[in-house]
C-alpha cells in the first residue's frame, strides 16, 4: 500500500535534460530477479551517477551536496518516457524521491508514480524552468514546497504556483489508498459485466476452448 | 440532436466500461492479459502474498521472452533468468494460466505471439507489463503497456482504471518508395512529431499507405507508438486483418467467427469522427531512415547528416544534441551513411516476423557479412523460427555469416545479458536507441531489417536502395 502524501518541503534537484527514459533511470539487469525491491536505490540513474570504473561521477547533480538529500526532482520534458518498468519508480522511491515536477512525463511512468506514493506534477515549462533556476541560484539550499491538499508548489523565494491533478489520483495519494482492494469492492459489477459479455462476445471468453 | 461520429478508440473503449469512475475515467474490462518472464511470476507471487486468486486465468496467457538466452539450447540463461523462467512455470501452472514454454510452438516475444496465436483480436482490450503492448493495435485492438502495480490489479480483478486519452489520427498517404518499409514510416513520424508528440494520446494510423500495408507492417507501425509517447496505437481492422486472423489457434471459428467478424466491421472510425489532433505524412517523400542519437526522435534519412550543434540557437536543444553526439561517438555534420558498425541485430517485437526476416534475407542472399561485424538474427517466435527454417532462411543467413538464434527479446534490451560491448556501434531493428539500452555505453542506430542487413554486409551504415536486386 502506498505511503500517503500530503505536503513536503524539501531539497529539489533539477535534472533538466529532455527525454530521460526509464532505461536511464534504472538499467534492466537491475530488475532481473524476483526480489529486487530494496536493492535499486543505489542503481538509480546509474549511467549518469557512476563513471565507467564504478566511482561516483562528481559532475552529476545527485552526487553533490545538498542535492544528495533531494526528495523532489525538477525534470526536463518527457521525463520517464520509454519502458513501462515500474522499477524506475521503485529506484527513485528508494533514493528518497517523493515528488517530481516537470512539463510532461511518459504516460506509463506517470501512472506508476501514483501506485507508489510518488507525486508527479505537471506544470508549464516556464514554471519548471523558473523553479530550476531559482533552486540553482541558491546552490540547492532553497527548499521547494509541495502541498497536495492545496495543489500548490512554492518556490524557494515564496512564489506559489497551483497545479492540476486528477481528483481520483489526488484522493488516492492523500489517503494512501490500495487500488486493488477498492476495485475488488466492485467485483459484483465486474462479474455482471462478464456474464453479459460472455453472451455478447463469446470469442473473447471462450478462446481457450477452441484451441 | 446532433450525433457525432465515433472513433475506433471510443467504440472499443465504450464496449469495455464496467463502471464510470469519474467524467473521464472508467473501470475497463481486460480481455487479454499477457505475462512474460520478467514481470509475470512477480505479479503472481504478489497476488499470492495478498491471498487473492487470479480473477480470470482463462483470459491470461504467459510466455518467457525477456530473460532467456537466445543461444542454442538456451545455454547462457543466467541464474536469475532461470529462476524467473521456473517461477513463471510454477506460478502459471498453480493458477491455471496457459504458458507457451521454450521449444514449443506459441513461445516467443509476447507481442509477436499474441497476434500469431489469434489471441489478439480486433476490438479486444489487451494489456501486458511491457510498453510495446501497443503493437497489438495493428489488428484493431486497444492494447497498452502497464506497470507492475497495474499488472497485479489486472490479475486480481481482470479490470483496470484508466483515464480516456485524447485522440490523434496520423494519415500516411501515398505509395512507399523503393527500399522503404513500415519501420521507416514510423521512424519518420517520430522525427516529425518528436518523442513526446503523442504523450497523452491514443494514435490511430490511417491513410492509403496503411490500408495497402500487410498486417505485419501494421504491427511494426503500432509497436513504435510508445516511442512517440503514445501508449496506445491502433489501426482499423479490415479484410486484410480478418484474413490474417482466420484459422489461427485461438481465433474464433464457425458461427462464432461470423458473429465476431460482423462485430469487428462496426469498429472503424466513422467518417465524421473528430480527432483532437491530425497529422498527415506524405509517404512518397520518405526514404530509408536511421537514427543517429539517443532518442528515436533523433532520426534522419539515410542520405542525411549528424546535426551540427553550432547551428542550433536554443541552448537547451544544443546541449541535448551535444550530449547525444558525444555519447554516440559521431562527428557533428558528418554523413550518417558510411559510419562503421560492429554489430547488427535483426529481431525484437518491432521487426522479427517472417516478412522482416525475408526482407533481410533478400539483401543478405549470396553476400557476406563484412569482416569484423557480428550479425545476429533472432526470430520473434518458435513458429517464425520453424517457418523460416522451412524456407531455408536460416541457412541463407548462416551462409552469409549471420548467427541464427533462438526466439526471444535478446539484444533489444539486453535483459538476458546479451549485450553490445561498451563503445561498440550497433545497427538494430529494435525500438530504442536509449543510452545503454543494448548494454552499458553501447551505441545503437535503429533501422529497418533491410537497412540492417545492408549495413551488416557493408560493415557500415548503408543505403539499402543501392543493394536491392
Amino acid at each position: 500500500m502506498p505511503k500517503p502524501f500530503t505536503r513536503l518541503s524539501a531539497i529539489a534537484a533539477p535534472i533538466m535534460r529532455s527525454n530521460i527514459d526509464t532505461d536511464v533511470v534504472i538499467r534492466i539487469e537491475r530488475l532481473v530477479g524476483t526480489s529486487v525491491r530494496g536493492t535499486l536505490g543505489k542503481w538509480a540513474f546509474g549511467s549518469l551517477r557512476y563513471l565507467p570504473d564504478g566511482s561516483e561521477n562528481p559532475e552529476f547533480i545527485l552526487n553533490r551536496e545538498p542535492y544528495r538529500q533531494a526528495e523532489i526532482l525538477i525534470t526536463g520534458p518527457n521525463f520517464g518516457c520509454g519502458s513501462s518498468r515500474e522499477g524506475a519508480v521503485w529506484s527513485l522511491q528508494e533514493l528518497g524521491i517523493r515528488a517530481i515536477i516537470g512539463s510532461g512525463f511518459g504516460d506509463i511512468f506517470f501512472a506508476n508514480c501514483f501506485q507508489n506514493g510518488i507525486l508527479p506534477i505537471v506544470v508549464d515549462k516556464a514554471i519548471v524552468d523558473g523553479l530550476a533556476a531559482e533552486v540553482e541560484s541558491t546552490q540547492g539550499a532553497g527548499r521547494v514546497s509541495v502541498d497536495l491538499e492545496e495543489q500548490t508548489i512554492t518556490s524557494p523565494s515564496g512564489q506559489r504556483h497551483s497545479f492540476e491533478i486528477d481528483p481520483r489520483r489526488r484522493a488516492g495519494l492523500l489517503k494512501g489508498l490500495d487500488e486493488v482492494a477498492l476495485t475488488l469492492q466492485r467485483d459484483a459489477e465486474i462479474c455482471a459485466f462478464q456474464a453479459a459479455d460472455r453472451m455478447a462476445r463469446p470469442w473473447i471468453h471462450f478462446a481457450g476452448k477452441s484451441a | 440532436m446532433e450525433k457525432r461520429g465515433r472513433t475506433l478508440l471510443a467504440k472499443i473503449w465504450d464496449q469495455h466500461v464496467i463502471a464510470h469512475v469519474s467524467d473521464d475515467t472508467d473501470l475497463l474490462h481486460v480481455d487479454r492479459h499477457l505475462l512474460h518472464d520478467l514481470g509475470g511470476s512477480r505479479g503472481l507471487l504478489d497476488l499470492k502474498g495478498r491471498n487473492l486468486p487470479v480473477h480470470n486465468p482463462e483470459l491470461t496467457f504467459a510466455t518467457p521472452d525477456h530473460a532467456i538466452s537466445s543461444a542454442r539450447g538456451r545455454a547462457g540463461t543466467s541464474k536469475t533468468g532461470q529462476e524467473l523462467l521456473e517461477g513463471l512455470r510454477v506460478e502459471t501452472s498453480a493458477s491455471g494460466i496457459a504458458m507457451f514454454d521454450i521449444d514449443e510452438p506459441g513461445q516467443g516475444i509476447v507481442h509477436v505471439i499474441g497476434p500469431e496465436l489469434g489471441l489478439s483480436l480486433p476490438g479486444c482490450l489487451i494489456v501486458c507489463g511491457d510498453s510495446h503492448t501497443c503493437t497489438h493495435g495493428g489488428l484493431g485492438a486497444l492494447a497498452f503497456g502497464i506497470g507492475s502495480s497495474e499488472l497485479t490489479h489486472v490479475l486480481a480483478t481482470q479490470a483496470l482504471i484508466q483515464r480516456r486519452p485524447k485522440t490523434m489520427r496520423v494519415k500516411f498517404e501515398g505509395r512507399l518508395s523503393s527500399g522503404v518499409t513500415a519501420k521507416d514510416l514510423i521512424l519518420a513520424l517520430i522525427g516529425h512529431v518528436g518523442a513526446a508528440g503523442g504523450t497523452g494520446y491514443a494514435v490511430e494510423y490511417a491513410g492509403s499507405a496503411i490500408r495497402d500495408m500487410p498486417i505485419e507492417g501494421r504491427l511494426t507501425i503500432c509497436n513504435l507508438s510508445i516511442e512517440l509517447g503514445a501508449k496506445m496505437g491502433m489501426i482499423a481492422p479490415d479484410e486484410k486483418t480478418y484474413e490474417y486472423i482466420r484459422g489461427r489457434r485461438y481465433a474464433p471459428q464457425g458461427e462464432i467467427w461470423q458473429r465476431a467478424a460482423d462485430a469487428w466491421r462496426q469498429l472503424p472510425s466513422d467518417p465524421d469522427a473528430v480527432f483532437d489532433r491530425e497529422v498527415v505524412i506524405d509517404v512518397e517523400t520518405i526514404i530509408p531512415q536511421v537514427t543517429w542519437g539517443i532518442s528515436p526522435e533523433h532520426v534522419v534519412g539515410v542520405d542525411g547528416y549528424v546535426p551540427d550543434p553550432a547551428a542550433i540557437a536554443d541552448p537547451a536543444r544544443r546541449a541535448a544534441i551535444e550530449t547525444a553526439i558525444d555519447y554516440m561517438g559521431l562527428k557533428p555534420g558528418a554523413p550518417i551513411i558510411g559510419t562503421p558498425v560492429d554489430w547488427v541485430f535483426i529481431g525484437s517485437c518491432t521487426n522479427s516476423r517472417l516478412s522482416d526476416l525475408r526482407a533481410a534475407a533478400e539483401i543478405a542472399r549470396g553476400r557476406k557479412v563484412a569482416p569484423g561485424v557480428r550479425a545476429w538474427v533472432v526470430p520473434g517466435s518458435e513458429t517464425i523460427k520453424r517457418d523460416a527454417v522451412a524456407e531455408g532462411l536460416d541457412k541463407l543467413f548462416t551462409d552469409a555469416g549471420f548467427e541464427w538464434r533462438e526466439p526471444g527479446c535478446s539484444m533489444c534490451l539486453a535483459a538476458n545479458g546479451e549485450i553490445v560491448a561498451p563503445g561498440q556501434r550497433s545497427v538494430s531493428t529494435s525500438n530504442r536507441n536509449f543510452i545503454g539500452r543494448q548494454g552499458p555505453r553501447a551505441r545503437t542506430h535503429l533501422a529497418s531489417p533491410a537497412t540492417a542487413a545492408a549495413s551488416a554486409i557493408s560493415g557500415a551504415i548503408a543505403d539499402v536502395r543501392t543493394m536491392e536486386r
